[in-house]
């Protein structure tokens, strides 16, 4: 039978068909559907664990009991798992372990632009790259298969197009592995000592000679014979890219992109007049064949930055834009991602954007509310730095920064990363105030539970983490909640703590819209009075989406009611899509924002 | 080895259920036996961006996505958005679009205006447009939230899909009690 899926959705297939039976890992753009999809499948395990550290840890468990197990992270979440990822490279994995890196070239959905490839040659890993869905289902297998065959974990690679893109695959039904047991951890292997680990050390490095025997023979690795005028070596996407623009050409398409078939790449090489590498962001394989010595063109003509299309490999290789009758430069005002209607961020970022502090910020949906009206929020590093930096911020201005600096973060983030550096912040006492965004969901990647809501990934009530006594705990002396949707209680409660000295933590806390059902929400929602409003525009400081502003045509300006002076437009709430929060309400100071359907 | 792909790019803003629609139209394609792939960007663009999706479909489809200069059809579910991808679309390409007009933040801040002459900018480039009131015709159809079926009803007019499978396609995409109202939807965007 024949499935159009995701990516994502065969990879998660491929992992249940062959009989992995754990996974493990944390939401991120484009990662995020493969734990969900394979979550969802009989008789396995998985979980979101509170961060990819934890997550990859978990998984090396598993696979050290003998499970085919599987940890999955976005691109930057290999960054968190880096610390046990070079070292479980050491160890090997008695069962099978897989992780996935799910870059982001474009950055649709992600603070940097890594290319995780690199982190395959660096923890010395094999690393596997499918083009498409089928190739994502496949692949997950021969992983898990290289895993234990060669006592290693394993890569697989994706980038956002692959994991989002849609296309057809024939799943195969599933296959019971042999079960691996484990009565006792060999110590000279698992304990990594300085001694044994400078004998696991050894054995990596034969492993890897071995690997590069297996890559030349790997049934992913494959020569296509064409027009010999050009080759293009290629892996994972762009071979697409690649296949779409130049049929013609002959190709090396790379499904191991670490260990390289460096006799492969050869005969190839020998095989075709002028050689190409097709690769985005670093030139991670053109750098290879480079040092074998072997001539090829790459980013002398390919770009660095962004992902490719069909289009970008032509210009590349052409030398010349590719034809488009089209208009190109028409001046379109752009529609930027915006917080939703009703979003309890937006009162909250509403109220710091008007005080005169640092914000230092966070990954989450919130970090958009460092766009303009709001202007609520000052820096985004990664995942949990905004108590760190508010920290340094409050530690360097000394004196002078009493009063002055907030870090904010939401509650999926604080948990998983947040935590060690809000008890720095006691330890070492910075005078800082520490707003946790609490909307009781991982909102920014689709609403995925953590510790603090209480349910699992697979939909088991459990323990639900207290912010409160974390806090308490780690020695935070001050702790206020307050609701995002008071704007009056929230600025005066954000005035008191910024005076106090010392660390303090505000728990700002409201359910995401989006969990909310539709009647709960709109059970009012509102309106212009025509009458009273003046166009002051006090409203639109909110960029709250249903809310415009609409100049009065030519000769039909109106005065300002109960002044003389002119008026020259008028605010307009879209009800439809008023959620009836109130914050508008709120700030306009002339009662012009009613109830509908309310008679003034 | 001529490319034969034919490409369908649907484009609008986060909630007019564009990713819903290009799911069917890929659907009904591989039923009707062709190599389909398509491909969107999720993550930000549920929170009010431009969204796009490409349905790409032939003998055999390598990229997800179309270069551009190469598109075939484009469905455009907001007037405006249409503007943004035109650079997108083959010579004598055909343009579908809503005349639905949703405010990026701008022009509601008052900053922009939203532009007035779509249509007229449209044809001045690419001749064979078809400019529908989807909105309307979904609450004809007897629920606002159908314009998307209707958009795919009018592109239908130009895919090598048969209406029995069409009928197939729509009933197993809804649940029951939408599936008529569906129909409805699917008919009027039909022979719009």
């Amino acid at each position: 039978m024949k499935i159009i899926m995701s990516g994502n959705e065969a990879i998660a297939r491929g992992a249940y068909e062959c009989g992995a039976t754990f996974a493990s890992g944390y939401p991120g753009t484009p990662s995020t559907e493969i734990l969900e999809e394979f979550a969802k499948y009989e008789g396995v395990y998985a979980e979101w664990s509170p961060n990819e550290k934890v997550g990859l840890e978990v998984a090396i468990g598993a696979a050290m009991a003998g499970a085919r197990a599987m940890a999955v992270m976005k691109h930057v979440g290999v960054n968190v798992a880096a610390d046990p990822l070079f070292t479980a490279s050491y160890t090997g994995t008695n069962g099978a372990l897989v992780i996935i890196t799910a870059d982001d070239p474009s950055l649709h959905s992600s603070q940097n632009e890594q290319d995780n490839r690199n982190y395959a040659k660096f923890a010395k890993i094999p690393m596997l790259e499918p083009s498409d869905s089928e190739e994502a289902r496949i692949f997950i297998k021969k992983a898990f298969e290289i895993s234990e065959t060669f006592d290693t974990p394993v890569f697989l690679r994706t980038t956002t197009r692959v994991s989002h893109s849609k296309s057809i695959v024939e799943p195969e039904e599933p296959v019971k592995p042999e079960k691996r047991v484990v009565e006792r951890l060999d110590p000279s292997k698992y304990v990594m000592v300085p001694f044994n680990a400078r004998n696991r050390r050894i054995v990596v490095e034969e492993r890897t000679k071995k690997l590069q025997k297996y890559a030349e023979t790997f049934s992913e690795n494959r020569l296509e014979w064409n027009d010999r005028k050009a080759g293009i070596i290629t892996a994972g996407m762009t071979y697409n890219y690649a296949k779409d623009v130049f049929p013609a050409y002959s190709y090396l398409k790379l499904g191991m992109v670490h260990p390289l078939p460096e006799g492969l790449i050869r005969e190839f090489a020998r095989g075709v007049r002028k050689l190409y590498v097709v690769e985005e962001l670093d030139p991670f394989i053109e750098e290879h064949i480079r040092a074998m010595g072997i001539k090829v063109v790459g980013k002398s003509v390919f770009p660095y930055t962004n992902e490719f299309d069909p289009g970008v490999v032509e210009e590349s290789i052409k030398g010349r834009p590719v034809r488009s009758v089209g208009p190109q430069n028409l001046n379109i005002p752009p529609r930027p991602p915006n917080l939703c209607p009703g979003c309890p961020h937006r009162g909250l970022f509403y109220v710091l954007g008007k005080m005169k502090v640092f914000v230092t910020g966070d990954i989450g949906c919130y970090t958009l509310s460092f766009m303009k009206p709001l202007e609520g929020l000052h820096s985004c590093i990664c995942m949990g730095a905004s108590i760190g930096t508010a920290h340094g911020i409050s530690k360097a201005l000394r004196e002078k920064g009493k009063g002055k600096v907030v870090g904010v973060l939401g509650d999926s983030t604080f948990i998983h990363s947040g935590i060690t550096s809000l008890l720095n912040t006691a330890y070492n006492k910075s005078d800082v105030v520490i707003i946790i965004a609490d909307n009781s969901t991982t909102a920014m990647t689709g609403m995925q539970h953590h510790p603090g809501t209480g349910t699992t990934l697979q939909g088991n009530m459990t323990a639900t983490l207290d912010f409160e006594i974390l806090a308490k705990g780690l020695g935070i002396e001050s702790i206020r909640i307050i609701d995002p949707y008071d704007l009056k209680n929230t600025r005066s409660v954000m005035k008191e703590e910024l005076s106090r000295p010392g660390p303090s933590l505000v728990i700002s806390r409201a359910p995401c819209v989006l969990l909310l059902s539709k009647t709960t929400l709109r059970k009012k929602t509102f309106r212009i009075d025509e009458e009273k409003c003046t166009g002051c525009k006090a409203c639109l400081g909110l960029g709250c989406p249903p809310i415009s502003w609409h100049r009065f045509p030519e000769g039909s300006e109106r005065t300002v009611p109960g002044k003389t002076k002119k008026q020259e437009g008028m605010a307009t709430i879209d009800s439809a899509f008023c959620t009836g929060c109130t914050l508008c309400q709120q700030l306009c100071g002339f009662k012009a924002i009613v109830e509908s359907g309310e008679v003034s | 080895m001529k490319n034969t792909t034919k490409t369908i790019l649907l484009a609008g803003v986060g909630g007019q259920g564009i990713l819903r629609a290009s799911d069917i139209l890929s659907m009904a394609l591989m039923a009707s036996g062709f190599d389909v792939k398509k491909s969107e960007v999720h993550g930000m663009a549920q929170r009010g961006g431009c969204v796009t999706s490409h349905v790409r479909y032939g003998e055999k489809v390598y990229s997800p996505i179309a270069k551009k200069g190469s598109v075939d059809i484009l469905l455009s579910f907001e007037k405006l958005e249409t503007l943004r991808y035109l650079n997108y679309m083959k010579p004598g390409a055909r343009i579908i679009l809503n005349e639905e007009e949703l405010f990026p933040p701008s022009v509601n801040l008052g900053e922009a205006d939203y532009p007035k002459d779509v249509v007229e900018t449209t044809k001045k480039y690419f001749k064979n447009i078809l400019s529908i009131n989807a909105t309307a015709l979904a609450f004809q159809a007897g629920n606002i939230r159908t314009a998307n079926t209707v958009m795919i009803g009018v592109v239908s007019r130009y895919m090598d899909v048969t209406l029995k499978t069409w009928g197939e396609i729509l009933n197993d995409a809804f649940p029951k009690k939408l599936i008529a109202v569906n129909m409805t939807a699917f008919e009027l965007g039909r022979s719009a």
